[in-house]
Order: C-alpha cells, then structure tokens, then sequence
C-alpha cells in the first residue's frame, strides 16, 4: 500500500462546466504557435526562418543559456512567421502544418536498458527535455545539475481541471516508460490522489508512489516536493508534468516525437464542456468557434482558472496546458453595492457570505477581481490554504521588501508561484501573490547565477 | 440602478488627471467603489477571486459593533434617567432618544474628523481611500466617556490618524490600534475628561429629552469604586446586561456578546486572540483573588470595565494583533493578564485594557518574529543534518 499523506489545509472551488468523460473530435486547421512563454526561464534563440521545412521534431528554438536544450516542433510542416513583440521579444514560433505528418526518426529505445546519461541525451536530442522543470526558481531545468529527485504528480485538482486518469485510458505503457526513463536519472516519486483508481498510477513500478489526500492543492508538485524531500539551498528537484512524462514515453517506445495531449474543455460559458486531443501548439480556434454559450464578453484561459493565462480566439494551445477553461468576463457587471448585499450567486470562503450554506453549488464565477488592492490587513488567511510548511505571508513580506536572505531563510527555494494561487484566490487584499513570487524566484535566479 | 450608473459614468472624467476636479479624484473613487462593486477583471495571476474584499470585512466589523452602540445609547440615556431619579417615568424611546442625541454628535465627528483627513491623504498621494477608518470611527465614540467635549474628540481623532496610522502608511501598516491611540491621547492629555467620577453620566439635556444634573454630581463606575475600596452595590445582572456606568459602548457583555459572535462567524476575529484574552485575564484575576489583593471574585474582572469589549473589538484587530496562529495565543494571553494587573497592582489606573492591548500592540512583530523564527531555524537545521 501506498504512503498517504493527509492534508488538511486548502479549498476546492467547485465551478460549473464540468467537462464530461467523452472526446470531442477536432478536425484542425493546420495552424500551429509553439509559445515560448511557456517554458519558464528560458532565453530563447530561434534556428529556424520562415519558410523553412521542418519534421515532427526537428529543433525550432534552443536555448541560449544551455545550448543542448532544445525545443522541436510538435508536427511537420512550414514555418510561417517567428512572432515578436516588445524589444524584439520573441514570442512564438508559427508554423502550417503538413497534411500528412512526417516525424524526425529517433529510434526506438528500451528504457530499462539505459543509463541516466542516455535518458536525459535522449530527452535533450528529441527537443523534449525543456519539458522538465526544477525547482528551486520553478524554471525549465538545468540539464548540468544533477536532481536529488524528479517529482511527477499525476492528480490534477484546480478547479475544472483535466482528469488525467481519463487522459491516461490507452497510455498506460507510455506513461510506465517515461516514468522509468526518469528513475535511471534520480529517485522518482509519483504523487496520486485518494480517489485515483488506475492500475498504472496505483502499480506504477520504479517509483515510489505516494497518495495525497485533501482538498486542493493536494496536487500541486510543490506540496509534493515539500512533504517528500524539501528543497534547500543549493539541492534541485526536477518536477514533470504527467503528459510530459507520456511524450517521454512515446519518444523511447516509437522513436517519434508526439506531443499529443489531452485537454479539458471546460467552463461555465462553454455549451458542451468535455475532452478534446490537440497537440501542443495547436490554434484554438477550430475548437472555440461555435462553442460558447453566449456571445456576451468571455474569457478563454489557457489553463485552469487559477494558474492559467487569459488568451484569445486565435489563441494557441499551450505546452503545458491541460485544460482550456471559458468564464465570463464580467467587466460589465455593475454590481451595486457589493460591502453589504447578500450576493448569493458569489463564492466566498468568507462566511459573511452564503455559500457556507449551499455545499457543493457549482458557481459560474467571472473574471472580476472584486474589491481594490490593500496592503495585507487580514491574517492567517494564506495560510488556511497553503498545506506546506512554510509562512505565506511572511515569504511574500520579504519578497515585497527584496529582502533575500530573509526569502532564502523562509523558504523561497521550495515553492513555484502556483502553490500561491489560492492564496490569491482568497486573499481580502487582492495583492497579486503569483506575480509578486515569480518577481522573487526571478530576483534569486539572477543573484545567485 | 443603471440611472446611477449611467450618472457616474457621465461625471467620471471630470474627476480624472486634467480633469477640472480632478483634486477630488480620491473622493469620486470612494463614492463609486463603494456603490458599486470595481469592474476592474484581474491581470496577472488568478482568472477568478474569491468574492470577499476589505470594505465587506470592515462593513461586518461595523455591523458587530451595531448592538453595543444602540445599547450603549440606551444607557446613556438610562443613566441620566436613573440619576435624575426619573427612570420609573421615562418611557423607553424617550431613554433611547436621549442617549442617540448623545452619542450621534460623536460618531459624525469621529466620521467627518477621521475620514476627513483619510481622503486628503489619499488623494495626497494618489492611493485609494482605504476602509480602515470605518471601523476605528465607531469604535472610538464607544470607547470615550458620554461627557468627552467634541473637540477633544476631534483632536484625538487628528492625533490618532496621522500619527498612529498615515505616518506608518496606512490601513494595514500601523503598528498601534488607531482607535486606542485615540483614546490614549484623551487619557493623557485631558485626564480629567476622560477618567474620575463626573464623566460617565451626560448630565444635559438635549432637545427637551434627559434631565439637567448638577454640576457636582458624581457616579463612579464600578472598577474605580472597586479600586478604592468603595462598596459596589451594581449586581452581577446589571454588569451582564450592562446598566452601569462606563464608557458608552464597553458596558453590555450581551451586545458585546452578539457582536463576538458576528466577528467569529465570519472569521474576521480570531478566536485565539479572543479566547485566550479570557484566559489571561480570568488566571491573572484568579490568581490575585486567591492571594487576596483583588477584592472582587475573578469573573467580575472579566466582566466589568473595557475588558470584554477590548477582548472582542480591539484584541482581535488583524493589522495590529500577532500574525502567527501561535502567535495569537500568545498575545491574547499576555493582554488577558496585563489589563488585569494594571487594574490590581496600579491604584493611579482603575481600567488597564486600553494599556494592557497598546502595549502587547507594541510586543506583537516580536512575538511573531519568535515563532517564524523557529520555523527558519527548523528549515537551516534541515540543511546542516544533511
């Protein structure tokens, strides 16, 4: 039997637009956008113009910093445009994609036969290891260090999220594959929830397999991490999305770089919520149209509502995306008076409002932030959702002032910005706690290179 | 509701940079968020927010103080009746009435005086008006003596705001309570005002209602007649229900009561802080009626005076009470007992609450600097252990 780790602290925010257990089939319209805001930390260089013909896999960016990391492009085609914005920022690659795809040929390998220097010059050769992160700073990984352990967590538990159990069905091997490609390189944990039932996750072999039982953010890798094997100073943990760890898989079991995934298309403005498979990259666009309830102003997120960013019609799906959620906007709402109504459509972990008593009501929440931002007045209130061991307020205080040894001494090294995202969720004075720990973790990063 | 809307919309550049009121952009930015809920949808960060904001908290503050200031009028007015000797006559409005004449004069002060100075600040430095004075606007008319003169009021309000909180950076950053600050100011700088025997009952009559008293008479409140070693002749029912003599809104535990309640329903308040004031208080005053240097059992040190209130409505302020959940035990304790012993071994101070917070106020960053410390330490014994 698996270890449990119980949790008490957090919060599960139920939203309506659940998305049903049935795939959605998607007939794409060939246009592709790698982001390069996805992978956090990373200085790009483009190698590639548009124009130019590229296969499945074939290296579209590298990065500067480490130059054997490099990014492929997830399907074969022409590029169209390498897409800048301010000062020339790179922001992503675009690409049309063929009509029958051709995959760079990386061989076929049987991962039980591999060392951890041929896992991770593997990984860097197909263009897969950007998909690694680390922490501490909650960056794309550093492929010249060495991690104490990897960190996978298979349960997804922010509100709305894709159940990757579901995403799993038909993956099974894939999944065994990279998650014993990613042990020859560290001890490898695989965090699973309470209600998680799948035989590959429960009999999952070459890890240790540890079920997190609470409320979100049981899943967050952080908690994880800080429960298992706590990041000090100068160690690093890498952490690996699930679906990373099937592209793995698939790279070592068919040789291809396939970078299929499966996403949760949810929310309270979309008519028939449910699963769709898109790759990576792939534009929004043919899913969006026609799908939206209401034509009123809607916000469609790349991601869940919490750690998500807010994109576009003709937006692209993210790399690391497992959910495209559509809520309202809500910037004409003109709610009068909001200190002293009721509010009963509102959900509020405060009890001065009402959804103490409806239970599991699902709310249709929009995008409104609901009040103006205060320095911290209320406290303790991060910390009623923060299951780590680690003062909330206190870290964001010394983030706030650039304090760094005091951010070092409160555990800077040991959290990513979406361990904070409840926090923020439930916070009174609506400070912005992600950006303020990415200003942080940033800060750090650039002293300590 | 769309006509106000509309309305405000319309009147909105004028308020804006260039605009020609722009000097009283804070105001209009006040008024608006206040009526309506900001439409402003999030940048950065987290899609969705949870509903609740600071004006709601300190709107759920305000309405918990609601019963102890209309039953803090009434007895205005019930004290007045009772020491004319006319209370068996005076109807019930007519009691009421009498202590809302009183009392009103004090909260518009405290509004205009203490927000005043708020929106000329805000707008001083371009910030929104934030909510805090909401609270410390009501708590400081209950928490003066019903014959404070207004325009000591007004001044300690001035004091009280600039100097205990706008010099710190405002709502959220003061060190001190805002409204204790206040009276603290009143205690030192007008003594005779504030404490003694002739200040607890109005002794004009206002608009035809009350009764005029001499100007030599006294009424003590209980806690200085326990300090001097005078007979109390108030029963236990009369300290609960709260007809004695005192500040206007410290003296009903039940109204107090109603308001605790409010503030832990919707953990506003905490009720470690809450609690453990309790705790502190009724050890230190078992301890002393044990040893015999308090003369009265050791509940009644609970329940008379500002304890109650101060244990409710000052102890439990989030921005200047302990941060840390350990943090909260500690200090409520240390309050608890502190008013205690100032009330015991002090004869100069019959009431040690207001003294007994503003101190532990003071020791507050210390006691969590304590307890964060020993999580810091955990973490660096973590690496050394290696």
């Amino acid at each position: 039997m698996a270890n449990v780790v119980k949790l008490k602290k957090g919060l599960d925010i139920n939203l309506a637009g659940e998305a049903e257990k049935k795939r959605i089939c998607l007939k794409p319209n060939g246009k592709y956008m790698l982001q390069l805001d996805d992978f956090v930390g990373v200085t790009p260089k483009v190698v590639v113009k548009p124009g130019e013909k590229v296969k499945a896999g074939d290296v579209l960016f590298i990065n500067k910093e480490y130059p054997e990391v490099k990014f492929s492009s997830p399907v074969s085609g022409i590029v169209t445009e390498v897409l800048r914005g301010e000062r020339r920022k790179v922001i992503g690659i675009g690409i049309n994609a063929d009509a029958v795809q051709n995959y760079v040929d990386f061989e076929r390998k049987d991962v039980r036969s591999l060392d951890a220097e041929a896992v991770i010059a593997a990984l860097l050769e197909a263009g897969l290891f950007g998909y690694i992160n680390q922490l501490p700073y909650a960056v794309s990984a550093n492929p010249r260090t060495r991690p104490k352990a990897i960190f996978v967590s298979a349960l997804r538990d922010m509100p709305l999220a894709c159940d990757f159990e579901f995403e799993l069905e038909g993956q099974e091997n894939d999944f065994q594959a990279g998650l014993t490609a990613l042990s020859k390189i560290a001890k490898t944990y695989l965090g699973i929830g309470r209600r998680q039932s799948s035989g590959a996750l429960i009999g999952a072999t070459d890890v240790e397999v540890t079920v997190f039982d609470g409320p979100c953010p049981a899943g967050n890798v952080g908690v994880h991490v800080n429960h298992l094997c706590p990041v000090n100073k100068g160690e690093t943990v890498w952490t690996v999305e699930p679906t990373a760890v099937i592209f793995f898989g698939r790279l070592f079991n068919t040789g291809c770089v396939d970078l299929r995934r499966t996403v949760a298309f949810a929310g309270s403005e979309v008519a028939k919520p449910a699963y769709v498979d898109m790759l990576v990259g792939q534009e929004l666009a043919t899913l969006l149209s026609n799908s939206i309830k209401n034509d009123h102003k809607v916000r469609i997120i790349n991601g869940n509502v919490l750690t998500g960013r807010p994109t576009t019609k003709n937006g692209y799906l993210g790399a690391h995306t497992s959910e495209i959620t559509v809520i309202p906007e809500g910037d004409n709402a003109d709610e009068f008076a909001g200190w002293i109504m009721p509010r009963f459509g509102q959900f509020s972990v405060n009890r001065s409002y009402f959804s103490w008593l409806f239970g599991k009501r699902k709310y249709a929440l929009d995008a409104r932030v609901k009040g103006g931002e205060r320095h911290m007045i209320m406290s303790g209130e991060y910390d009623r959702v923060f299951p780590m061991d680690i003062y909330p307020e206190y870290l964001i205080k010394a983030i706030i002032s650039g304090d760094i040894d005091k951010m070092e001494q409160l555990g800077i090294y040991e959290v990513s910005p979406e361990d904070f995202a409840l926090a923020e969720f439930v916070d009174s004075s609506k400070l912005e706690l992600q950006r303020i720990v990415r200003s942080g973790l940033d800060l750090l990063r650039k002293e300590n290179a | 509701m769309s006509l106000l809307r509309n309305y405000l919309n319309k009147i909105r550049p004028n308020f804006e940079e260039g605009g020609k009121l722009s000097a009283f952009r804070s105001i209009y930015d006040g008024m608006d968020t206040f009526l309506y809920v900001p439409n402003t949808t999030s940048k950065c960060g987290v899609n969705i927010h949870d509903a609740i904001d600071s004006k709601r908290i300190m709107s759920m503050v305000v309405i918990a103080l609601v019963p102890a200031l209309l039953f803090g009028m009434y007895n205005v007015g019930y004290q007045n009746y009772s020491a004319a000797g006319t209370i068996a006559t005076a109807s019930f409005f007519e009691i009421f009435f009498f202590g809302f004449l009183a009392v009103l004069p004090k909260i518009v002060v405290s509004y205009v005086v203490g927000l005043g100075i708020e929106f000329a600040w805000a707008q001083w430095k371009n910030e929104e008006i934030q909510e805090g004075y909401l609270v410390s606007g009501i708590l400081i008319p209950l928490i003066v003596p019903v014959s404070c003169p207004l325009w000591i009021l007004a001044l300690a309000v001035a004091f009280a705001v600039i100097f205990a909180k706008e010099i710190f950076g405002g709502t959220g950053m003061n060190i001190f309570n805002v409204a204790l600050v206040a009276r603290a100011f009143l205690f030192f700088s007008y003594p005779t005002r504030m404490s003694g025997d002739s200040v607890w009952v109005a002794k004009d009559s206002i608009l035809g209602f009350g009764n005029t008293l001499p100007d030599t008479f006294t009424c003590a409140t209980p806690l200085a007649g326990i300090a001097q070693n005078a007979e109390v002749s108030y029963s236990i029912c009369d300290m609960v229900l709260g007809f004695i003599p005192g500040s206007i809104g410290e003296t009903s535990i039940i109204a107090i009561a109603i308001g605790a309640l409010i503030l832990l329903w919707t953990g506003i308040a905490s009720y470690k802080t809450m609690l453990s004031v309790f705790v502190g208080g009724g050890l230190a005053a078992a301890l002393f009626a044990v040893s015999g240097m308090s003369s009265i059992p050791w509940y009644e040190h609970l329940i008379l005076g500002g304890f109650a209130f101060g244990a409710v409505f000052m102890a439990t302020d989030p921005v200047t009470s302990a941060r840390t959940e350990k943090g909260k035990w500690i200090f409520g304790f240390i309050i608890g007992a502190l008013a205690v012993i100032i009330r015991v071994m002090n004869p100069g101070y019959p009431e040690g609450m207001m003294l007994a917070i503003l101190f532990a106020n003071m020791f507050a960053p210390l006691i969590d600097y304590c307890v964060v410390q020993a999580n810091i330490s955990r973490r660096a014994k973590r690496l050394t252990h290696k």
